[in-house]
């Protein structure tokens, strides 16, 4: 019996043994008040996971309350699995973004793959057939040796589950920083595919109806992972390794195919994937959401050690499972269905009425408690929030930096890891099983073609968050705007987003006050531009003894593309198209790859994001792309317009004569930050293009000779470079970074 | 002509080859299980590309235990058209339909990109549409195809004219650049490039086109022939 082993409740509230999972003695107050008794150690564990930041977001459901999440193509907002946006047809795009930071900083490859993992699971779950998988990610600077092996596993891992899984990565984003050096961020997104009538639902209705647990066995992987993805990482994270999950990518590519078969059967009622928290959120969450209770016995479970209890059963974090309802009498129909594909599938209980998770084991209850106060009464906590001494600071500063040899200065930033080519990554993706991959990492965004459609899917993941610690709320505006631009830029309409939110620890008013500001400017933009949250993650006490990571709230958008035809890349065509400029020349230096690469850190005054303009160029531009004037368009981001408009060259073997659209040549060359893009046109498209966009200058020309040629408005030549060899700098950094021995 | 896309648990690049043949070249295609036994009903059979049975022990050395493996080693017999591609070529090799090994790349790494193949042997009937040396886009995607044979095999495969594709530059490391092998009969070829990523000039290339077509030319004028 498990309580021999296991502390008792007298004992628990006597020694505060809740403090070891997490839980503060208000919460412990509130576990005794909802049992009005003491909780034994499995009722406990349950609510300390259930409660836990990772499951509850007590710390930022105020604050995720802003967001706007309905629209007219809305079909699922947050609260399921994934978030669900129609795209004509009866067709529906199923999307989220998830992290796994903390299991990533202690062990890479599995952190990582598990993450990847658990993202796909969210999207089947839904009943949807996952077509792609992005990812955004954070890392110190790659000249530190942990950064460098953290950095090759996590890449590895990633690489390791998609891979194998046979779903392509298609894209993604990386920046370096030395705030990510002890806490890398590894945020996954899946991209899924589904008809309208095949959307599930996670509920567990029908009283008497039989509850199924399918797929990988329950080991004593991960027990307690949500926990510990809910505080700081310490000298003591290393031997919280047992807490991070294996994943077995060849098992969930069975349990996807069966699980679509099974979501297909009308016998199906519910279906929910066991993800953080694992049979415990499972099936509280689905009992919850029905409105009814589930009985389990644990004896039932698949278990892949002897002698578990159920504690650990309950909080284990085995990867590759997920938990069924179906209606009573149809279990042999689906247990033959997981039998074809090699899986197992065990009826481990059944539908309550009473609302209570109740839990047998050896013949004994060993845990009663109610379902809504694991999944909705968590408590809710309005942290307190304080502007910090830095903001004000940067508000008042000027910043320009001095620059006297263009070339050198281009060169350096092609080489910075964050501008660099992520070849040396999505090289070990498999990026293009499935056979629909039509732009590959590498341009704006990603794009997929929907196979008997005319139709395509843009995605992208962005996130500046240099720009969000200047200023939480510019910051967090133009990070919405960004990954706008970029679904823009590939032709696409933007349908909404998924969001992640990094942040450091919410007890501290600082970082409780970039959350709050960051959220009222995602929000904002969110709304301004047309783009509703449809399901996200928050990962907070992203913190190690050297401080916090920046606020990183990575938005993971998805667009529509109507007509394959339609799809845009970065790169110029042809020799003799037109090159044009849109946008402002200010000079916003502040929170630049310029400013890093001179002062060694960032400070001042973040650009200010007009949403109305953005939405404006929005339409202009998928109004120039969509009457076919357009033959290249790629936003100017990291590195400003030199980095950008050389970046269109690369790949092509051509080049470029541009003269510069403003007499500020410093801000015309290096400025970051603004709605501004470089687009090029055929010489027969020019009026109209001219007509549609009037705003844009034009600045130059596509030349058969590959050299890039940037001229001041005055017209003296400021760079003259071959572009094959600014290519080979800029293609072979990371690659050099990793190989260097540093 | 009729072609079977055998599946193993863990293949990945099913979908694609199903594709490549009903959408690609407009032939009838079907799905076989691996737990199936019998591939008299077709006329090629396409062993897809994945991580069969995960590729847990050695890529490809589980799956040549399937049930399936003996109807596959009988179509072989046969003269049928087998075409095994990346995880697929790693079956046929474990198999022993084709001789030699894969190693894991030279660099440790998944590779993924397109690459550019010389087709080395126009007169098989996997490359008969295609230029003498002609040289094609086909994309790579694989951990294990650093292809390795001893210096005797090697010899053979040139003797045979047995090496259909190499690589123009070197992806992985295998030996004398090879990308793609037959058997000394012609009508077995593992390769790790993808024909069937590269059917379509909106996905990037159409060179893998004319492999399938090859397939279908010297079965149409065989069924000519003979009926």
């Amino acid at each position: 019996m498990q309580l021999l082993r296991e502390p008792s409740p007298e004992m628990i509230q006597e020694q505060k043994l809740y403090t070891e999972m997490g839980m503060t003695d208000e919460e412990f107050d509130l576990v005794l008040k909802e049992l009005g008794r003491l909780p034994n150690y499995t009722e406990l564990g349950l609510f300390s996971v259930m409660w836990s930041e990772h499951c509850s977001y007590k710390n930022s459901k105020v604050l995720l309350k802003k967001f706007p999440v309905e629209g007219e193509r809305v079909l699922q907002g947050p609260g399921e699995g994934a978030g669900i946006i129609d795209i004509d047809d009866e067709q529906a795009v199923v999307f989220k973004i998830e992290s796994h930071n903390h299991p990533s900083a202690v062990e890479p490859y599995e952190g990582a793959a598990t993450g990847v993992g658990g993202i796909i699971r969210d999207v089947f779950s839904m009943g949807a057939r996952p077509i792609a998988l992005m990812n955004s990610l954070r890392f110190g600077e790659l000249r530190n040796p942990r950064v460098k092996y953290i950095f090759e596993g996590v890449v590895a891992g990633i690489a390791g589950y998609g891979n194998c899984i046979g779903i392509p990565t298609v894209g993604g984003e990386i920046q370096f920083d030395d705030c990510y050096e002890g806490n890398p961020l590894v945020n996954a997104m899946c991209v899924g595919l589904i008809d309208h009538k095949d959307i599930q639902k996670g509920q567990a209705k029908g009283i008497g109806n039989p509850v199924l647990y399918v797929g990988a066995s329950t080991g004593r992987d991960g027990i307690h992972g949500a926990t510990f993805a809910s505080e700081e990482l310490s000298e003591d994270s290393e031997a919280k390794r047992p807490a991070v999950q294996v994943g077995d990518p060849f098992m969930e590519k069975l349990l996807i195919e069966a699980c679509l078969v099974a979501i297909k059967h009308p016998k199906l009622v519910g279906i929910q994937d066991m993800g953080a928290a694992g049979l415990t959120s499972s099936s509280a969450e689905m009992a919850s959401k029905a409105g009814s209770g589930i009985t389990m016995n644990l004896d039932h479970v698949p278990q892949r050690e002897k002698g578990m209890t159920p504690y650990e059963m309950m909080l284990s974090e085995s990867q590759e499972r997920m938990l069924l309802v179906v209606e009573k009498g149809s279990e042999q129909e689906f247990i033959d269905i997981f039998e074809h594909w090699g899986l197992k599938a065990a009826i481990v209980g059944e539908v309550t009425d009473d609302h209570r998770l109740t839990l047998l084991h050896n013949g004994e209850t060993v845990a009663d408690v109610p379902v809504d106060a694991l999944a909705e009464e968590a408590p809710v906590y309005h942290k307190p929030s304080k502007e910090p001494a830095y903001f004000k600071e940067f508000q008042a500063q000027e910043y320009r930096p001095k620059v006297e040899n263009y070339s050198e200065t281009l060169k350096t930033l092609l080489q910075q890891p964050t501008i660099a080519s992520k070849e040396w990554v999505y090289e070990q993706y498999d990026h293009m099983v499935r056979t629909s991959t039509v732009v590959a990492p590498g341009s704006d965004a990603a794009v997929v073609r929907i196979r008997g459609t005319k139709k395509a899917l843009a995605m992208t993941t962005d996130c500046n968050s240099r720009f969000i610690y200047l200023d939480p709320y510019e910051g967090g505006k133009l990070a919405v705007a960004e990954a706008a631009r970029n679904i823009v830029a590939s032709g696409a309409e933007p349908l909404g987003l998924t969001d992640c939110l990094n942040y450091g620890s919410p007890d501290k008013p600082e970082i409780f006050w970039q959350l709050e500001r960051s959220t009222d400017g995602l929000s904002e933009a969110c709304r301004e531009l047309g783009t509703p949250v449809v399901g996200g993650n928050v990962s907070l006490y992203n913190e190690t003894s050297k401080g916090a990571i920046y606020p990183t709230p990575v938005i993971g958008m998805v667009g529509l593309i109507h007509d394959t035809n339609h799809i845009t890349t970065q790169a110029v065509k042809q020799a003799g198209d037109l090159v044009y400029f849109l946008g402002e020349v200010t000079p916003a230096f502040a929170g630049t790859e310029l400013q890093k690469l001179q002062e060694g850190r960032i400070f001042g005054k973040a650009p200010v994001v007009d949403l109305k303009l953005e939405k404006k160029r929005h339409t202009e531009i998928l109004d120039a792309i969509h009457k076919e004037t357009t033959a290249s368009v790629h936003d100017v981001s990291e590195g400003g317009f030199a980095a950008s408009l050389t970046e269109k060259l690369f790949g092509t073997g051509l080049g470029a004569e541009v003269t510069l659209p403003s007499e500020d040549t410093l801000a015309a060359s290096f400025s970051e930050g603004n709605a501004n893009y470089i687009i090029t046109v055929p010489a027969e498209k020019q009026e109209m293009f001219e007509e549609i966009i009037t705003e844009a200058v034009l600045i130059g020309k596509v030349t058969e000779q590959p050299t890039l040629r940037i001229n001041e408005k005055s017209g003296a030549n400021l760079i003259t470079e071959s572009v094959a060899s600014l290519e080979e700098l800029w293609r072979g950094a990371i690659a050099c970074a990793v190989k260097s021995k540093g | 002509m009729k072609f079977a896309v055998i599946m193993f648990p863990g293949s990945n690049c099913d979908l694609d080859m199903f594709h490549a043949i009903q959408d690609g070249i407009g032939e009838e295609v079907s799905y076989v299980w691996h737990n199936d036994t019998n591939l008299d009903e077709y006329d090629g059979v396409l062993l897809p590309g994945g991580f069969s049975y995960g590729d847990y022990l050695r890529a490809g050395a589980i799956a040549h235990f399937s049930p399936i493996m003996e109807a596959v080693k009988k179509a072989a017999a046969e003269g049928k058209p087998v075409l095994g591609v990346c995880n697929g070529f790693q079956v046929l090799l474990e198999s022993g339909l084709l001789p030699g090994a894969m190693r894991r790349n030279e660099n440790l790494h998944f590779i993924c990109k397109n690459a550019a193949l010389q087709v080395e042997n126009t007169e098989t009937m996997f490359t008969r549409s295609y230029a003498p040396g002609q040289e094609v886009i086909i994309p790579v995607a694989h951990g294990e195809g650093n292809y390795y044979c001893d210096e005797k095999t090697l010899a053979a495969l040139k003797e045979n004219n047995q090496i259909a594709f190499t690589y123009k530059q070197n992806q992985n490391g295998s030996v004398a650049d090879i990308a793609g092998i037959t058997n000394e009969a012609g009508n077995v070829l593992g390769m790790m490039p993808h024909p069937e990523r590269a059917m379509e000039t909106l996905l990037g290339s159409e060179d893998g086109k004319k492999l399938f077509e090859s397939i279908v030319k010297e079965w149409k004028d065989k069924h000519a022939i003979t009926t």
